[in-house]
């Protein structure tokens, strides 16, 4: 394999005291020092939290004792999960100068596994995006073109591990910010199950939605990731309280004998390159023992709009606490509404300030039936229609995005436009489904082209297995430029 | 379901006031502009005969989620004050709430 060493590989030398968790460390903020510039996947580079993790490791190793499963292992946090006295933006000037009083419980799981937090990472603000470009610090660039987006909203934590300045990252996906920015920039990401990752300390953008998961460089690397961060969390009260499934002893087992559903929606309004990798890794599942089929679930197609109602309308509710009382940005007025107004007014973007607006309006007196009620209904047919097209096929397959990654700019203006890159990925987030996406490959340009897996509840062990499959069968991508340094 | 009229600047003017944003005379043809066509977009949702069809607001409903009934340390109080904007004898310092009494 080319690029980055594995972090499985890596884990397992620290633990065996071959190789200390601080030199792996130091080899990382060297990438990242060379490479950072031309790509700004991070808010900030968190170098003497993870120096002293690193060291704590090898103190553990030294000592005889066991690191855990991701001993050594550098991993970029998105920048909307809570670290204890380190700055937590959400790449907003609202949240400017706050030091959160608490770890997340990814944040507390990863340091437990032996993991080091190398930094928070650039995304849209408060998730909102789908290109990293709303963010208020700046864009992220695409490792594998800097005149790219790298796709968002987890923009940042795909960068970073496509450029190799962190072997792993986790990020959230609301209606599809881990797997969009992973095709993109060519990297796997996984959104799991809603509950089976606790949200305790994720900062909210749409609750009914929103979900923490894995990026990294291969399948068995996101899989070791989502065994660490998985299982109930009595923080998170809607928290499944039921066993994660463990996929990273089930990632050989293999297709044969599944059933293997292509669906025909996602292909509608994807470009012809991304429709013949999809077809590609499909032939390779039926190589591979599968049943292929095309499948149509037609309630998919309303997708995009009902999120576009429901996602909002949980925002403007979730936002309203940035009030410029308890936390972040104030701008002082003469009375608290005032202050208030200006504090809101100063502290968010325009892409923030829209769905503020299009939440409020949805959820108002006249209209909440019209538009929230009507998308609720729709998300109980879209659930429908998957479910029936469970009962066929062991899991679906389509594109992650419907285009390779779009030069920086093209899509900032027209916000509807934007939110059409989301339109594969928004039918899981609906449903509460587990989904990854795995590279297959460059389009036709040369960019990074996502093969996308979809599972019914729980069925990670299964999508994994997939997932593993399609990875063995994916036409070669060459690495980013940035990725120079030879792999530690 | 009937489609309701199409968003208004008046409506934008209506909604960002509920959520305490101030918007330029631009900013208000611009969203105006902008979330019109999100919602004529959304047309698909707001035109379908789903009567009859129950809402989901979770897709993985929990309910009843309770723990036991043990005293567990909360967060630090001077932590957690130390990071708002003003502060006063331990409290979240406003400016005035109230308007001028008549």
């Amino acid at each position: 394999m080319t690029g980055p060493r594995p972090a499985l590989e890596t884990a397992a030398m620290v633990r065996a005291g071959e190789e200390q968790a601080v030199d792996v460390l130091e080899h990382h903020l060297a990438v990242i020092d060379a490479g950072e510039e031309s790509i700004h996947a991070f808010n900030l580079v968190t170098i003497e939290l993870a120096r002293t993790q690193a060291r704590a490791v090898d103190a553990t190793v030294t000592a005889g004792g066991d690191p855990g499963p991701l001993a050594g292992v550098p991993v970029a946090l998105k920048d909307n999960m809570c670290t204890r006295g380190v700055p937590t933006t959400c790449s907003s000037r609202i949240l400017d100068g706050w030091l959160p009083p608490y770890d997340a419980t990814v944040v507390t799981r990863l340091t437990e596994a032996g993991a080091l937090l190398i930094g928070k990472t650039n995304m849209d603000e408060f998730a909102m995006g789908s290109s990293t470009e709303s963010s208020a610090f700046g864009t992220t660039r695409n490792p594998h073109d800097t005149t790219r987006v790298p796709g968002g909203s987890s923009g940042g934590s795909a960068a970073a591990v496509a450029a190799g300045f962190a072997p792993l990252a986790i990020g959230s996906d609301t209606g599809g910010s881990i797997r969009q920015p992973a095709a993109l920039c060519g990297v796997v990401g996984m959104k799991p199950t809603y509950g089976t990752v606790s949200r305790y300390g994720l900062v909210a953008f749409a609750s009914s939605l929103d979900q923490i998961g894995p990026f990294a460089t291969s399948v068995a690397d996101a899989a070791l990731l989502f065994d660490v961060i998985g299982g109930h969390d009595p923080l998170d009260s809607t928290s499944l309280n039921r066993p994660t499934p463990r996929v990273l002893s089930v990632l050989d087992d293999g297709v044969d004998g599944m059933t293997v559903g292509v669906l025909a929606e996602l292909l509608e309004g994807a470009a012809p390159d991304v429709v013949a990798r999809v077809s590609e890794a499909a032939e390779a599942l039926a190589a591979a023992g599968a049943r292929v089929e095309e499948i149509s679930v037609p309630e998919v197609r309303l997708g995009l709009s009902a999120y576009y109602l429901i996602a909002p309308g949980e925002a403007s509710s979730n936002l309203a606490r940035y009030d410029g009382v308890r936390y972040g940005l104030r701008v002082d007025a003469e009375d608290t509404v005032a202050m208030n107004t200006a504090t809101r007014s100063v502290g968010f973007g325009p892409e923030v300030k829209r769905r503020i607006m299009l939440g409020t309006y949805v959820l108002s007196a006249g209209y909440m039936d019209a538009y929230y009620n009507q998308a609720l209904r729709v998300r109980t047919r879209i659930i429908e229609g998957f479910a029936a097209a469970y009962t066929r096929c062991d899991v679906l397959l389509g594109p992650t995005a419907p285009t390779t990654a779009f030069a920086i700019g093209a899509k900032v203006d027209d916000p509807l436009t934007m939110y059409l890159s989301d339109v594969c990925t928004i039918p899981s987030n609906l449903a509460g489904h587990p989904a990854i996406s795995v590279p297959f490959g460059p389009g036709d340009d040369g960019l990074p082209v996502g093969v996308q897996v979809l599972g019914p509840a729980l069925s990670e062990g299964t999508l994994f297995q997939v997932a593993a499959v399609v990875e063995s069968a994916a036409p070669h991508l060459a690495s980013p430029r940035i990725t120079t340094g030879a792999p530690v | 379901m009937a489609e309701p009229a199409r968003l208004t600047r008046e409506d934008v003017a209506h909604v960002a006031s509920l959520a305490r944003l101030h918007l330029t005379e631009d900013e208000l043809d611009l969203y105006t502009q902008q979330l019109a066509e999100v919602l004529d977009h959304a047309a698909d949702v707001a035109s379908l005969d789903l009567a009859g069809v129950a809402p989901t607001a979770h897709a993985m409903a929990v309910t009843n989620v309770l723990r036991t009934d043990e005293p567990h340390p909360c967060l630090d109080r001077d932590e957690v004050l130390a990071q708002a904007p003003s502060v006063e004898d331990h409290r979240f310092r406003v400016p005035r709430i109230l308007g001028e009494a008549p």
